[in-house]
């Protein structure tokens, strides 16, 4: 196809990486590629990359540098939060809770830890996917070992209350673990955990123009957690294997970038954001769920498209160079309908109908205007064939 | 036991009279095929009614046997040992020699039949079993001879050289590829079809088959799904030429046009035609569906006259009286199942009707076939013009 348009609306998947990502990880693999656990000046070299990549991303949470480990990106850092944690804590108790609407690396893994003996509360969230504090305060209990809520839902982009659900927390019990998936938070909000109370956080990398492949735990010093992966013995034991070097480089890199002009960057995102909004809204049939501007994540907006199935659409827009994704992305290898959508009361005719589009960094506002221009275009055509 | 050879065992294509050097010639070829992408550097012969494969180098074995059950006209796969005739004392060391090593746990009984093809031979078959048998127990006492149902039947061929074997792998039996002309397969991204063009294959047709694709109602992933279950059917047919037929136009417009109950229907009926004149075009003798009785509305004897009625050649429905489940089996034996069960859309689907016709008449679709008629000549040819031909290997 000559000239052929390519808008990619599914940053919430994954990004594109920063080109100076690209560099640093280029020097990691090609110069500097040894074995950071070697006693040579190749060694060292690399340990370079880990310490200047770690010093990067405490710097952005104002967290200690030997409170960061490495993973191999969002779930591992996840599992490694929740059987961290519920192995370490078990002789404390054996409840968990989090909510219906975490992504599959918590909620299964919880399913997990359920079948080990665990006793799992998952709790409701109201229309726009919001948490509910009361129900909070009523399922802890002297049994409560962690609470697991994420930041920002993959799907709809509802933002937890997360300072407030950590105070209310350690009002009730100081030694219950609080976890964040912050996959989707981190890089477009400024996070402190030691003043949101939060213990263990959860980043992935490819989220922010990073690579794909690493992530990291934050692990408050405080904290104690059993490791789930063993070996060697790296990052003082809590995550065995060869560090991956271009990685954690790409992933500092990334931070730096992500969160130099932070806020400027967030603004970029919410004007994409409201222009996508308004657009969809003069559209017939067209809902967008949950709350919308600066109530919500800036780069997430989850619509439904009355009488058109979301896979078609999906193609459909496709055609024309626009990537989107259903539901979310990580849910629609199984197709089935989301859970999110579900615990939000989505009604049941726009379960099917519901796309996400998810901003980065490398989208404009044309991109949107073209967007709108091609819904408006394929809308009533998708519409008028469907099942008799 | 290090094998350098194999005897390869055909059964039917043994009977086919003057024709018969053309089965086995085609057969050696696909053996051929098969095994020179293979380390081994095996060469392929026949002799008086036996195929031989025969290594020149280290191979892997089972990779070997593998290839060797996916070549349709094999039903036996007897790894041997080859030895010159260098004397019967050498023949009797040779045969303790090959039960030693074929055979770790000697607690077995056996049978020498013996078998000589050359009359020259100075011992007669009787006497090679007797003394065959003789030096065995000798050599491993556990062994027992039990002439009625031995554990292992050895076989010892005095030909120009002598075979010694024991073990018949089985094959998947059939008929070679390339002995029974062509025939084009509609292919869709389910479990049947697969099934169906294996089966056909196996009676040693060519394959080349059609796959109806209808973005964006079906997705890329889709045609990825179809162009792999070509390859995995293609393991045991060799390559097939695969045409992906953009059918979105002409699905809308029946959608338009007809009434909805009716639009499967109509839309087979499509797909048969544009199948069929591909299938011409390509030479094929007849169309194959994995299309079996009442299985859905559109596979009622009724909604199978009304399809059959568009197509002048014979379409084989080899699955047309089985039960899911065995169609079922089959697509787990020949490894297809995994990937047709992946849950991508089907363009057969996307429209489908609550209550399609399950007993169409004949007169009644082709009258709502006319209202098709102002573009639909139009846009089958294009249709057929614009498709995509990929090769699956």
């Amino acid at each position: 196809m000559e000239n052929r348009k390519e808008v990619y609306f599914d940053n919430s998947a994954t990004t594109r990486v920063f080109d100076s990502v690209r560099d640093v990880m280029v020097e990691a693999m090609t110069s500097d590629y040894g074995n950071t656990s070697s006693r040579h000046m190749k060694g060292v070299e690399a340990e370079r990359y880990i310490r200047e990549a770690r010093e990067e991303i405490a710097g952005s949470l104002k967290v200690k540098e030997k409170e960061i480990v490495f993973t191999s990106g969002g779930t591992e850092s996840n599992n490694m939060a929740l059987i961290g944690a519920a192995m370490a804590a078990r002789r404390k108790g054996n409840h968990l809770i989090t909510t219906c609407i975490e992504h599959a690396s918590v909620y299964n893994t919880m399913s997990f830890l359920e079948e080990q003996g665990f006793r799992i509360t998952y709790l409701p969230v109201d229309q726009d996917g919001i948490v509910s504090l009361d129900a909070l305060r009523e399922a802890i209990c002297d049994d409560t070992i962690l609470v697991s809520i994420m930041y920002v839902n993959n799907e709809m982009g509802a933002v937890e209350p997360v300072a407030e659900i950590g105070k209310l927390i350690k009002s009730i019990r100081p030694d219950i673990y609080f976890h964040v998936d912050a996959i989707q938070a981190y890089g477009k909000y400024v996070i402190r955990p030691k003043k949101e109370g939060i213990d263990l956080m959860s980043v992935s990398g490819h989220k922010i123009h990073g690579p794909k492949g690493v992530g990291f735990l934050y692990v408050d010093e405080k904290v104690r957690i059993k490791p789930i992966i063993f070996g060697g013995g790296q990052q003082k034991g809590m995550r065995s294997g060869t560090e991956n070097v271009p990685g954690c480089a790409g992933l500092g890199m990334a931070v730096r970038e992500i969160y130099k002009d932070h806020d400027e960057r967030v603004e970029r995102l919410y004007a994409l954001k409201d222009r996508l909004v308004q657009g969809l809204s003069s559209l017939e049939g067209v809902t967008v769920h949950g709350r919308t501007g600066r109530d919500s994540a800036p780069q997430i907006v989850s619509a439904g498209f009355e009488g058109v199935r979301a896979e078609v659409l999906l193609h459909a827009l496709e055609d024309r160079g626009i990537y989107v994704s259903s539901g979310s992305a990580c849910s629609s290898n199984h197709p089935g309908v989301s859970g999110t959508l579900r615990g939000i009361g989505v009604r049941e005719s726009l379960l099917d109908s519901t796309l996400r589009f998810s901003f980065g960094v490398f989208n404009t506002e044309d991109e949107v205007d073209y967007c709108l221009e091609v819904l408006r275009e394929l809308l009533p055509v998708l519409r008028r064939y469907r099942r008799a | 036991m290090n094998y350098r050879s194999f005897l390869i065992k055909y059964a039917e294509i043994g009977v086919k009279g003057k024709n018969r050097y053309l089965f086995e010639d085609a057969l050696v070829k696909q053996i051929h095929h098969r095994l020179k992408r293979l380390e081994g550097g095996f060469t392929v012969t026949k002799e008086a009614g036996r195929i031989y494969a025969e290594a020149s180098e280290a191979f892997d074995f089972d990779e070997v046997v593998n290839a060797l059950q996916h070549v349709f006209g094999i039903v036996g796969i007897c790894p041997m040992l080859q030895i010159e005739d260098n004397g019967y004392e050498d023949l009797k060391a040779q045969v303790v020699r090959y039960i030693g090593e074929a055979y770790e746990n000697k607690n077995f009984t056996f049978k020498v039949v013996a078998r000589r093809g050359n009359k020259q031979y100075p011992v007669v078959s009787d006497q090679i079993n007797r003394d065959l048998g003789e030096v065995i127990l000798n050599a491993y006492p556990e062994t027992r001879v039990d002439v009625h149902n031995p554990d292992v039947l050895l076989r010892v061929e005095v030909r120009h050289k002598i075979n010694i074997f024991s073990e018949t792998i089985p094959g998947p039996g059939g008929m070679p590829i390339g002995t029974a002309g062509k025939a084009m397969l509609l292919l869709s991204g389910g479990i049947d079809s697969p099934v169906a063009g294996y089966m056909v294959a196996k009676r040693g047709v060519t394959l080349e088959a059609t796959y109806f694709h209808a973005p964006p109602y079906t997705s890329e992933r889709a045609k990825q799904k179809v162009v792999d279950l070509a390859k995995l059917v293609a393991k045991y047919t060799g390559p097939i030429k695969l045409n992906v037929v953009n059918f979105t136009d002409i699905q809308l417009y029946i959608y338009d046009q007809c009434p909805h109950d009716e639009l499967t229907i109509i839309m087979r009926r499509y797909m048969m035609r544009i199948a069929e004149a591909i299938a011409k075009e390509s030479d094929c003798l007849a169309l194959i569906t994995g299309e079996s009785i009442g299985q859905v509305a559109s596979q009622t004897l009724q909604s199978l006259g009304v399809t059959n009625a568009v197509c002048e050649l014979p379409v084989m429905r080899p699955l047309i009286a089985f039960d899911k489940q065995d169609i079922v089996d089959i697509s787990l034996k020949i490894d297809t199942y995994e990937t047709s069960v992946l849950p991508y859309e089907d363009c057969c689907t996307i429209f489908v009707a609550k209550h399609p016709v399950t007993k169409p008449n004949l007169k009644r679709i082709e009258m709502s076939e006319t209202k098709l008629s102002e573009k639909i000549d139009e846009m089958v040819k294009t249709a057929i013009e614009t498709r995509e031909v990929i090769r699956c290997i």
